[in-house]
Formats: structure tokens, sequence, C-alpha cells
């Protein structure tokens, strides 16, 4: 059994109230950090850990946060991204429900180890009965004494907020985040400036997944040293992973980071193998923006080793052969499963929510979506394969923001590994558009 | 003077002015805009589940905005209705991992059983019809949203049946 960090507690009766969650040892980090740390040391201690950002980018927490600008007089910012909103990924929303105070408490430690007076929580606005577990839960930390003024008489204040989107997956890009949170169009800004020296209302900001803050706790409840022991080379510390698709049990599991896929996979600890009996096919293993990988290359590298959840093993091979951990939004298909059907339908996601600012994106990913459609339906030509291979590439590295290589990468990926799917479609349109379709592409059932 | 038969102008209540009130405490002075989304969704609750052009003016004179600016964030993000809806909006997920485990299939199943195609409004006015994009629920899919409440796995009849008695 693999250590819990964050999700020990989360079936204990009551563990979102106030009461419950601290004589389970909650708010302990904030004790620590605002009666025996400074700032600086809450920081280091995050860096030593090693953690990484959970939101998907994995880029070192304690890096950026010792990035974060400090003029004189200024107010700083801490915003939780809690938008959530990658296909396949639905930790965050998980935590939120369940243990509500673990974010609340990584908030309070987080903001005062970056000098926040003042910090925001963005949810999704479909979440909007989680910001009132949420809002309830913060309501008991300042009646409490761990919110306001003067928290636990250190001095220090803090206020924190809940504010919900409303209803646009761009808004999860950091910077189009923001300007959501100002009551703004979701269009993302150009980075650099990165948040960390012009973010919320041009003021220093730290962006940060739920995920990444609630782990701030066990960081400096046990040091980063402790937290650092866990885990393989770079990849520290414990992960969410959200599983779903054809799994026998899809839902959350806290994995220490190095776990086997094909324990992940098949094990009964985690998803318990693939449902109805059937093989494996295909996985996106950290949400819809990463590239799929075939059966043989998501349990292997393609030098032949096991596969595991790691930032590096993931990522071994680049984007010929290999993948990348992401949010670590793991979808599994199996045999029966359309790979030409599933990439029209995360083209037809990204055309849906590309706000529009960057011409290679906004039309890119619409022509990704028509001609995707028309190879599904069974209207492509040979020549459209290499079409969407070829838009793929064009949106890349040309976009204010990744949500234009989040819908290329995919597709490019799909067309690498399952070529013959596309083709077939081509070479067999009537079965292609018959009853039933989706599960004869792979010739399996056929 | 105002023609008599002109509608009457919305005025928010005085437990969503409170509200209101509350949130625009949230955001530094002079960044009161900030409240903009928190306020559209009270709209949108309070006046019928969409906000119509007035409704919009009303939180642009809430927010001391100039309409343009309200129009432009109300058309940008997918939650806020445009056009008068059914009595209840049912918000079916679509992608990937929630079509891997049936959502084309309960889309069909629900417009069935309420006479409604996905965009539009039974003739009964009861359900209005929407796809949305992921909910983040997908380990529970297929899943449909119901005003703030999730309706998860409902890849049976019984779990369909289960939702819409519930309504
Ligand atoms: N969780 C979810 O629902 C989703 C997650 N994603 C993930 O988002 C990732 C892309 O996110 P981005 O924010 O565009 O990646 P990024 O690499 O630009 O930034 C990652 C973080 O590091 C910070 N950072 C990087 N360099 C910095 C510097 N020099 N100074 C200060 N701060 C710096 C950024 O501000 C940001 O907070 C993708 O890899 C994808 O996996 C994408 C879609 C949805
Ligand atoms: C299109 C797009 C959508 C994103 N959506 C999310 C999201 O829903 N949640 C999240 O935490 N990060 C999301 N990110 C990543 C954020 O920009 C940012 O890297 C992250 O919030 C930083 O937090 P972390 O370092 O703790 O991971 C998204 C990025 C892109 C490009
Ligand atoms: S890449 Fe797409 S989503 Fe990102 S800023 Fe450009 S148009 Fe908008
Ligand atoms: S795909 Fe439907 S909830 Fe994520």
């Amino acid at each position: 059994m693999g250590r819990k960090l964050l999700t020990e507690h989360i079936k204990v009766e009551g563990i979102d109230t106030f009461d419950v969650y601290r004589k389970h040892g909650g708010y302990r980090s904030v004790e620590k950090a605002l009666k025996t740390m400074t700032p600086d040391e809450v920081v280091e201690e995050v860096k030593k850990s090693g953690l990484r950002g959970r939101g998907g980018a994995g880029f070192p927490t304690g890096m950026k946060w010792s990035f974060l600008a400090k003029p004189e007089g200024v107010p700083r910012y801490l915003v939780c991204n809690a938008d959530e909103s990658e296909p396949g990924t639905f930790k965050d929303r998980e935590l939120m429900t369940r243990l509500p105070h673990l974010l609340i408490e990584g908030m309070i430690t987080s903001s005062y180890a970056l000098g926040a007076n003042t910090s925001y929580i963005y949810i999704r606005g479909e979440l909007l009965y989680v910001l009132r577990i949420l809002e309830k839960a913060i309501a008991e930390a300042y009646a409490n004494g761990f919110l306001g003024k003067n928290i636990l008489g250190s001095g220090y204040n803090l206020d924190l907020h809940v504010h919900p989107g409303g209803g646009a997956y761009i808004c999860g890009e950091e910077t189009a985040l923001l300007e959501s949170l100002e009551g703004k169009r979701g269009n993302p800004r150009n980075k650099p400036p990165f948040p960390a020296v012009q973010g919320l209302y041009a003021r220093p900001t730290v962006v940060n997944n739920v995920e990444s803050i609630a782990a701030v706790v066990p960081i400096v409840n046990d040091g980063g040293d402790e937290y650092a022991k866990i885990g393989v080379g770079r990849s520290t510390g414990t992960k969410l992973i959200s599983a779903c698709g054809h799994l026998n049990k899809p839902g959350i599991y806290e994995i220490e980071l190095g776990v086997p896929v094909e324990e992940f996979i098949y094990s009964d600890e985690y998803c318990g193998g693939i449902w109805k009996g059937r093989d494996l096919k295909a996985v996106v293993a950290g949400g819809s923006s990463v590239p799929i990988l075939p059966k043989e290359l998501i349990l292997k590298t393609a030098a032949g080793e096991d596969r595991l959840m790691t930032y590096e093993s993931l990522s071994d091979g680049g984007f010929v052969t290999g993948t990348m951990l992401g949010s670590g939004g793991f979808i599994a298909m199996d045999e029966t499963t359309c790979i030409v059907r599933n990439t029209w339908n995360f083209s037809r996601f990204y055309h849906h929510e590309s706000c529009g600012q960057c011409s290679p994106c906004r039309e890119g990913t619409g022509w990704l979506e028509k001609v995707l459609h028309r190879l599904e339906h069974g209207h492509g030509s040979m020549h459209d394969i290499d079409l969407i291979v070829s838009v793929a590439k064009q949106i890349e590295g040309n976009t204010i923001c990744p949500l234009g290589e989040a819908a290329a990468w995919p597709v490019a990926a799909a067309v690498r590994h399952f070529r013959h799917e596309f083709e077939w479609h081509v070479t067999n349109p009537k079965e292609a558009t018959a009853p039933g379709a989706v599960y004869r592409a792979a010739g399996v059932l056929a | 003077m105002e023609p008599t038969t002109a509608p009457a102008k919305p005025q928010f209540s005085p437990a969503a002015q409170a509200e209101i009130k509350r949130l625009i405490a949230h955001y530094p002075e002079d960044r009161s805009k900030s409240a903009l989304l928190p306020i559209l969704h009270i709209a949108q609750a309070e006046f019928g589940g969409w906000v119509s052009p007035e409704v919009q003016d009303l939180v642009a004179e809430t927010l001391g905005l100039r309409p343009i600016e309200v129009y432009e964030v109300s058309t940008f993000y997918t939650m806020f209705n445009l056009k008068p809806v059914g009595k209840h909006v049912l918000e079916i997920c679509r992608t990937g991992p929630c079509m891997l485990r049936g959502s084309d299939e309960l889309t069909q199943h629900l417009e069935r059983i309420t006479g409604a195609k996905v965009g539009e409004t039974s003739p009964d006015g009861n359900f209005t019809l929407k796809e949305v994009e992921c909910l983040a629920a997908c380990g529970f899919a297929p899943v449909v949203q119901v005003r703030e409440k999730y309706y998860e796995n409902l890849d049976t009849n019984e779990a369909v049946d289960g939702m819409l008695n519930e309504l």
C-alpha cells in the first residue's frame, strides 16, 4: 500500500467539518509555519520537497514561489487554480468536496509563505455546489481564528475568497484565469511577464493548482526532505490520478509517483483491469492534451523498460514513443474503441474552447474538427489524413497559449500510432458509418 | 414618459442585493468589476434561468459598468443562457471520457424521453437539452448537470429515471 499524504482521512465521517478535520491533525501546518517558521523557511521546505506543479505543467513549485517579485508596499496574491476542466481530470473536485479544509489549510500556509494578505480560489462555474462547500469551510476557519486578522496571534492577516468562473476551459490557463477573475473574457495574456511579476491586477501573483496547494500541508508538517523521499528521481511525493474510461474501477487514486503503469491499470489496489474482460487498446495518460499511446507503448517504453507513473518515464521517447504525466487524467480505452471517433471528439472540444485570439488556433482547431468529422463519418480521403497532420504542425509554436498545441499534439499522435484506423475509415466508408461502427473500427468485432 | 406597456425593469430581490454587496467586498475597492461573473450567476438564478438584455443592463448598472462590458462577458462563457430556457435544463457531458461510457446513447435516450432535441426546449416547456464539455466527473460517466446538481453513472434506465423523478 502506498502512503496517502492527502487522502488518508478522506473517508472519515464529517471530515468536511472544522472540528473533525482538526481532530485528525488538521491545521497543524498553519500553527507550525506561523509560530515557528519565517515565510522564507516555508518556501525553503517546499523547494526541498521537489514538489512539481500538479496542474499539468510540472513546474517546480518552490522555484516558482522564489520567483515571486516583492516590491515594497505592493500587495501580492496567491490564486488557487480550481478550474479543473481538462477532459479526464476530476481529482480537484473530489478533494475540494470531501476535504475542503485541506485546501484552505494549504492556502493559509502558502499565503503566509508568499506574504499574500488576500487570496482567491478560482473554481469553475459548473461547481457552484463545491463553491458553497468551500465557503462554509472558510466561514468555519474564520470563526476559529485561522483566517482574518492576526491569525493565531502571529500578526499575520489573511482574507480568503472563492470566485466562480462561467464555463470556459481556457480559464484554466493561468493568465486567462486572471483576466476572468478581473471580470473579463478569458483571453490568455502573453507570457512573459509571468504572473509572478505581473499577475492579478498587475500585481505579483502565484497561481497554483488545488493539489499543489494541498501538498504544501504534508510538506510543512513533515518537512520537505521527508516528502522528497517518496517517488523516483525528480518525480517526488504522491500524485492524485483521475482514472476513467474503460476501467473496472474508475475513480481517484493517490499513488506514490513511480508505480508501474501496468500495476496501476491491472492491480486490484488501483483500477482492477479493463472492463467486460476486454483487452486494453490505448491510454491517454495525462488529460486530453497529451499524446495517446497504444497498449504496447504505455506499458513499456520503446527500449522495453517498464513504464512508470512519473514525469520522466511517461515522457521517455518524447512525442515519438512517449507522452506526459500532465494533470494525471488517465483515460483508458478498450479494444473496441474507435480512435478516429475519439480524436474527432477531442478536436471538437478544442475548437469549441479556443478563445479565438490567435488565427492558427481559431482556424486550425476548426479545420481539425471538420476534417476529422469527415473521416469519422466515412467521407474522408487518404489526403485528409496527411492534411490533419499538416494542420496540427502549423498550429504548433504559433500561438499565445498552449491550447493550440494541446489540440494539435493528440491528433498527430493518434495518426502516428493508429494510422491504419484512419485509413480503414477511408477504405470502408460504409462500415465506418453503419450503426455500431464505433465498435468495429478496430476490426476486432468486425 | 415611458409608455405604460413597457416591461417592468427587473430588480434584484433584497436577498440577492445583500449577497451582491457581500461579493463586491471580496475585491479591492477600485476592482468591483471582478464581481461580474459571480453576479451574473446570481442574476441567472434570480430571473428564470437566463440573462435577458434587460437583466444584463441591470447587472451593468449594479456594478457601474458600461453594458458592453457585460455583454462581451456573458457571450464568452457557456453557462449563461442568452435565450429563455425550459423549467429544467439538462446539461449532458459529451466529451471523450463520457462518450467512452455511453454519453451518445444517453443523449439519444433523453431526446426520446423529453421530446426535445439538443439545443432545444421540449414542447411542454419542461426540458431544455444542452450538450456541454467535460464537467470534471469523468470517472462517474456519463454525467448530466441540472442546475447545481450532478447526476452521475447514468448508464442504465433506472439511473436516468431516478434523475428525472427527482427533478
Ligand atoms: N488541470 C487541467 O485541467 C489542465 C492542465 N493543463 C496543463 O497545463 C500545462 C500548461 O500550462 P502552462 O501554465 O501554460 O505551462 P507553463 O510551463 O508556461 O507554466 C507552468 C507554471 O510555471 C510558471 N512559470 C514557468 N516559467 C516561469 C518563470 N520563468 N518565472 C515564473 N514563473 C514561471 C508559470 O507561471 C506557471 O504557473 C499543460 O502541460 C497541461 O498538462 C492543460 C489543460 C487543463
Ligand atoms: C488550456 C489550459 C488549461 C489549463 N487548465 C488548468 C486547470 O484547469 N487547472 C490547473 O490547475 N491548471 C490548468 N492549466 C495550467 C495552468 O496554466 C498553470 O500552469 C497551473 O495552474 C499552475 O499551477 P501548478 O504549478 O500548481 O500546476 C491549464 C493550462 C492550459 C494551457
Ligand atoms: S492558442 Fe487558442 S486558446 Fe490560446 S490564446 Fe490563442 S486562440 Fe486563445
Ligand atoms: S468527460 Fe464527461 S465529465 Fe469529463
